[in-house]
């Protein structure tokens, strides 16, 4: 099983610029893990001192926000498509 | 800080300087305006204010506007008035409206916030400017890009109500109509102020574009004599006027222009989208997103951007949340335009029905001085009337057939 992790562009700096990842998690928590393995400083940023992903980032998964499907206990499927974006991203041009 | 304000994270506290982003890439939180309070306390008086014309400007220094700016749009001193006959209906012995309803040029309270937006747009050098909107704000961007010489490509929920849609496209901005809800419409916005070098007032300018929302905080202060209400009812959508008039609040008393007092908040939403007063009422911190389902569509926003910063303010300040449902909300309307002669919009029928609501549970003291805020004209909702008003029959032009018509007024009447 795959799914593809779109990064928004103010994360990058912490992905050494990459904007789409593929893995292989099975839910969010496991996401947060593999990418934490990945990019520890992306985990920093990301994730508060519990390992919860802050307040004011937003997961959607093929365009709908991950808390109307469940949050951390909706089970990817194949093929899905997810997006982490800050609740108020946009137009960062550091 | 080099400049009158800069941007801070909200949260880790972080300054960035001035730059077209409104998260903090630290922590991802919203950043806000910071400002020199020492530094306006210094320089801006009640007299320097009084001395100057009417309009948001006249607090600049408490402003995010780029120096050397020349604004030229009288926008907001809208009138803060008494409201004698709605206050007997809702049993309050001192009410008054801030009406937005005639806020230039587009007659709601988005038009102050577009004006700082747009201040910070040429100083960012856009000539493009943009927002995800629920109309109201579409209005304002179109409006005052056209002013300013300025692109407008604005994305909309494709259900906006008819006035709002011509009020934005007659002034030649871009409309994108988006099949899906608001929420869906700021997401999109986010994606795209990744890719275009585009000014969005409420995505990557929002932080400066918010501000505009505290001179409805400054202009009830002056009104009421540079004095502070006891209590102050206003609308929800994404959260962020409550917690900006909580900021001017707050600002006056920090550089001494009105005595320290506690005001109490009191949020407004439409039981058919009401994240926040959901979770205020639970005494929650933080709310759960809802799909929006109501009349009020301006409010119509179920992940409040601002949300977990509005319950905050309400509950740190001894206020509360209440919402109506669609009935009560048209039937406000109704209420407030019979008894005060002012028509607005759904939100100004949620901001009343709440008001009704909370006096009836004895949420607010009667004796004491609430302002209610109506942040928009009714004339760009009137399809929430349908059904409400019924259209009479043509008479003949015959003095007779006019006496025979309201032959149930007559009596009363006759001369």
């Amino acid at each position: 099983m795959s799914i593809q992790v779109h990064i928004s562009t103010p994360l990058r700096k912490h992905t050494s610029g990459a904007g789409q990842i593929s893995c292989n998690a099975g839910s969010l928590p496991e996401l947060l893990g593999q990418l934490g393995q990945s990019y520890p400083e992306l985990q920093r940023h990301i994730c508060d001192e519990q390992g919860q992903l802050r307040r004011f980032l937003n997961v959607y998964v093929n365009e709908e926000d991950i808390r109307f499907l469940g949050g951390s206990e909706y089970h990817f499927r194949d093929g899905d498509e997810v997006l982490l974006i800050p609740s108020i991203a946009g137009g960062c041009l550091s | 800080m080099t400049e009158r304000y800069e941007l801070q994270c909200r949260e880790c506290r972080t300054s960035v300087g001035n730059r077209p982003s409104a998260v903090c890439e630290e922590c991802y939180s919203p950043l806000e305006v910071n400002y020199d309070y020492d530094d306006v306390r210094t320089c801006l008086t009640r007299e320097v204010i009084a001395r100057r014309a009417p309009g948001i400007w006249r607090y600049r220094e408490l402003l995010p506007v780029p120096d050397g700016y020349e604004a030229t749009l009288p926008i907001g001193s809208t009138p803060l008035v008494s409201a004698p006959h709605l206050a007997r209906e809702l049993r309050s012995r001192r009410l008054l409206l801030k009406n937005d309803c005639f806020c230039f040029p587009t007659l709601s309270f988005k038009d102050r916030v577009v004006a700082m937006a747009l201040a910070q747009a040429r100083r960012f050098g856009f000539d493009v400017v943009g927002c995800a909107s629920t109309g109201n704000l579409a209005n304002a961007v179109a409006a005052q890009a056209a002013h300013a010489g300025l692109r407008a490509c604005v994305l909309i929920p494709a259900d906006l109500e008819a006035a709002k849609v011509i009020n934005t496209q007659v002034y030649g901005a871009r409309l994108v109509r988006v099949a899906g809800n608001y929420d869906q419409v700021n997401r999109l916005c986010s994606q795209i102020a990744d890719s275009y070098h585009w000014g969005f007032v409420n995505v990557n300018l929002r932080a400066y574009y918010s501000e505009g929302s505290k001179t409805v905080g400054y202009e009830i202060a002056e009104q009421l004599g540079w004095r502070l209400p006891d209590n102050i009812v206003v609308p929800m959508a994404g959260g962020s006027l409550i917690t900006k008039i909580k900021k001017a609040f707050d600002e006056l008393v920090k550089v001494g222009l009105v005595e320290p007092k506690p005001v109490k908040f009191f949020g407004a939403q439409a039981t058919g989208c009401s994240p926040i007063s959901t979770a205020v009422k639970a005494g929650r911190a933080d709310f759960e997103p809802q799909k929006p389902n109501t009349v009020a569509r301006s409010l119509a926003i179920g992940n409040p951007a601002d949300g977990h910063y509005a319950i905050k303010t309400i509950t740190g300040t001894g206020g509360a949340a209440e919402d109506v449902s669609d009935k009560e909300v048209v039937d406000a309307m109704q209420l407030l335009a019979a008894t005060e002669g002012v028509f607005a919009e759904t939100a100004g029928g949620v901001t009343v029905g709440v008001a009704k609501k909370l006096f009836a549970h004895g949420r607010i003291s009667p004796d004491e001085t609430t302002v209610l805020c109506i942040t928009g004209n009714g004339l760009k909702t009137v399809e929430a009337l349908n059904g409400r008003l019924e259209l009479p029959d043509p008479i003949p032009a015959k003095l007779a057939s006019f006496q025979e018509h309201i032959a149930d007024e007559a009596e009363a009447v006759a001369v």
